[in-house]
């Protein structure tokens, strides 16, 4: 008799793998004959084999030190914090932001009463594109996707009443993220609270633009230049503030599959992990503030699986590719927010339900911080009513479930542990794959990404076409609605002719020499790699130049971006 | 010519980049057998138009999300009639209220098509709007 280790992740007994054959040739081995939508029923959403169940067998390549050990404990693939949620809930964000300031002000303040942790900025199309309320191509889109700023006396009105040394704001802006950070710190310094006390995230992932989001400015090479000389900039003097959020959520959002999602955001992150080293930072004194974002997506384990894996596969490359010692530095920090694009239109209502079990992925698999959508917002900006909704589904699952007393309850599940470890091996096929092209600004280049998620979002919607996938009133269970009666959130235009009235008083009033001179300063420092921009750049936000004069100075030097369209 | 396939530009115009959509509607109008011409982002009303005139197209279909389609539809109308093209089918869809969809097909767009829409049911408008339009123009 030979001695066997016990347990998960052990080779099962010669008894125990014949018992398994037996009850395999029992089963209907895998296959759904439960009629319309069965083709879901063995496979994920993202099309990964799935079996009717699982058992030690699936599992036998897993070492528990290796691959498992215990919850905040390397590769903390159980998560990050040994005592998880017992200690800290994560924090509620919600993502807020539309019309003026002024308008989002009063948005902010309410929420904050409701219990709501953190301030989660949505800024509109025009700035998130560098372009002023006034410019042409802002025609239509002022304030509507989220607010509109334009100068740092915009960012001051946002932030009228609210102590920013108090609570934490997330940004979720990138080709500008450098002025949005720039305009912060002087709105905070103005109000006498010091960079350094500031706490909060601004997204600034430029890669994931390239790849999917489209909100970009500059081409990759430079504005890869702009994002480390900011992560460089805010590590060495905004020691609470996490320098980038590396984001999965548009990559999902444009349709690519969960493994897609996992390994493209970990390729960005990265890459800019790499870019950061290049500029000669060390990896322990930037990695520690890095932080990333996924999309919680409705195929409950799927996501929780990638989460974990996202963990996992982050903590070893840290440790063993990048060299990294400082253990924070091995941590993937992560928030998350519900599917949008899991949301319907039709019977709208459904969609809280939907959110409540993808916020239920996001704390299973162990998230710090979760955005829940508005039943709404497939059809408009959400109201205050189904913010209020969204928010209280966190409650609801932070403080009634009691999901939150045990740490990452689902490991040593049979299937949660070989769909995480699926999940990594398809992302380190992806990331086999990157290498090949020579990087991720390279695979850029070549289209190679948005080719995939283009393949993968016409997959996913031939498969509801076919209704091999159930989704609850679109293709089955439909009825007819009328939808004339939902209260929707409307922008007027006077949104945006307020903001160019303001914008033309601004700039009558303000020291136009002053403006001329940051000005010329930020674009000879675009010349110079050896020089940081962020002074400069909060040197421009301080003369109240506008975000569309800084990005048209910084663009006469690095030129816009354009793609070349795959479908 | 009168059997060629039926020529389609799908549209994304102002500065929303959600072009999910758009990518989606415009490979299945392709593998349905017509001509898709997808013009990328950030596309101005006046370059669709021109766009479709000198592709010859039988159609347009215009994706938003952005929240710009009460301002951005009509102008793209508005360039349709100017180029003496009014005759082209225009159609769209993007995350449009249902009552902002009814005032855009008074003013003139064909159909408005929301999320969850089938695509059969995109595939078969085009083809009987535009198989339409073909007969008129010959």
């Amino acid at each position: 008799m030979i001695d066997r280790p016990s347990g998960l992740g052990a080779e099962p007994t010669p008894e125990f793998q014949e018992e398994q054959r037996r009850w395999e040739a029992a089963s209907a081995k895998g296959k759904s004959r439960r009629g319309p939508g069965s083709g879901a029923t063995d496979r994920t959403i993202s099309d990964v084999p799935l079996k009717t169940a699982y058992g030690p067998a699936d599992v036998a390549g897993l070492d528990l030190a290796r691959d498992l050990a215990w919850p905040g404990e390397f590769p903390y693939v159980r998560g990050i914090h040994a005592n998880g949620y017992r200690d800290r809930l994560w924090t509620m964000r919600q993502f807020a932001g539309f019309g003026t300031a002024k308008q989002t002000n009063e948005r902010y303040h309410f929420l904050l009463e409701q219990g709501q942790h953190g301030l989660s900025v949505a800024f509109d199309m025009p700035t998130l594109m560098g372009y002023d309320s006034d410019a042409p191509q802002a025609r239509g889109e002022v304030g509507k996707c989220g607010v509109a700023i334009d100068s740092l006396a915009d960012m001051e009105a946002l932030f009228d009443g609210i102590d920013m040394g108090d609570i934490t704001t997330s940004m979720t802006i990138n080709g500008p993220a450098a002025i949005a950070v720039a305009q912060y710190i002087a709105a905070a310094e103005k109000k006498g609270i010091p960079r350094k006390a500031l706490g909060g995230t601004i997204q600034a992932d430029i890669l994931k633009e390239y790849i999917a989001q489209k909100e970009w400015i500059f081409p990759p090479r430079p504005h890869m230049r702009v994002i480390v000389d900011m992560i460089e900039f805010c590590t060495r003097e905004m020691p609470k503030w996490n320098t980038i959020s590396i984001s999965g959520y548009h990559i999902r959002e444009a349709g690519s599959t969960a493994a897609q999602e996992l390994a493209f955001t970990l390729a960005d992150g990265f890459a800019y992990v790499e870019a950061c080293m290049a500029a000669g930072m060390d990896v322990d004194e930037f990695a520690p503030r890095l932080s990333f974002f996924f999309n919680s997506h409705i195929d409950f384990f799927e996501e929780i699986a990638k989460f974990r894996a996202a963990r996992r596969i982050y903590a070893r490359h840290m440790r063993d590719k990048y060299g990294a010692k400082d253990e924070r530095s091995w941590k993937l920090r992560f928030h998350t927010q519900t599917a949008g694009c899991s949301a319907t239109a039709q019977q709208p209502e459904n969609n809280i339900v939907r959110v409540a079990f993808e916020a239920m992925a996001a704390v299973l698999g162990g998230t710090q911080s979760l955005h829940t959508n508005s039943m709404d917002e497939v059809l408009a900006l959400p109201t205050e009513k189904s913010v209020e909704i969204a928010l209280r589904t966190q409650q609801v699952l932070a403080y009634e479930t009691n999901v939150t007393n045990v740490v990452d309850p689902l490991g040593g599940s049979y299937f949660v542990e070989a769909l995480t470890d699926e999940m990594e091996r398809q992302a380190e096929a992806y990331f086999t794959q990157i290498e090949e092209y020579g990087g991720v600004v390279e695979a850029i280049e070549a289209g190679f990404f948005q080719k995939e998620i283009a393949e993968a979002s016409y997959r996913y919607q031939r498969s509801i076409e076919s209704k091999d996938r159930v989704i609850v009133g679109v293709n089955h269970f439909q009825r007819e609605e009328d939808r004339g009666d939902l209260d929707l959130l409307k922008i007027t235009e006077e949104v945006a002719q307020g903001q160019a009235r303001s914008l033309q008083e601004l700039r009558a009033k303000r020291d136009a020499g002053k403006v001329q001179q940051t000005l010329d300063r930020l674009q000879k420092a675009c010349r110079d790699e050896g020089d940081n921009l962020m002074p400069h750049l909060i040197d421009c936000v301080n003369a109240y130049c506008s975000e569309g004069e800084i990005v048209e100075a910084m663009a006469a030097v690095y030129g816009r971006y354009t793609e070349r369209s795959v479908f | 010519m009168a059997n060629r396939p039926l020529r389609i530009v799908i549209a994304k115009a102002g500065l929303d980049g959600h072009d999910r959509g758009a990518k989606v509607i415009a490979r299945a109008l392709r593998d349905a057998g017509m001509e898709v011409i997808y013009t990328g982002l950030f596309q101005t009303p006046e370059q669709i138009v021109q766009t479709a005139i000198q592709e010859d197209a039988d159609g347009i279909g215009l994706s938003i999300l952005s929240g710009a389609h009460m301002t951005l539809f009509p102008l793209v109308l508005e360039q349709l009639e100017a180029q003496g093209a009014g005759d082209v089918v225009f159609f769209g869809g993007g995350t449009i209220p249902p009552e902002d969809a009814d005032e855009l097909r008074k003013a003139g767009v064909k159909a408005v098509f929301t999320p969850g829409a089938p695509l059969q049911e995109i595939i078969d408008f085009v083809e009987a709007e535009c198989g339409k339009r073909r007969e008129l123009v010959g």
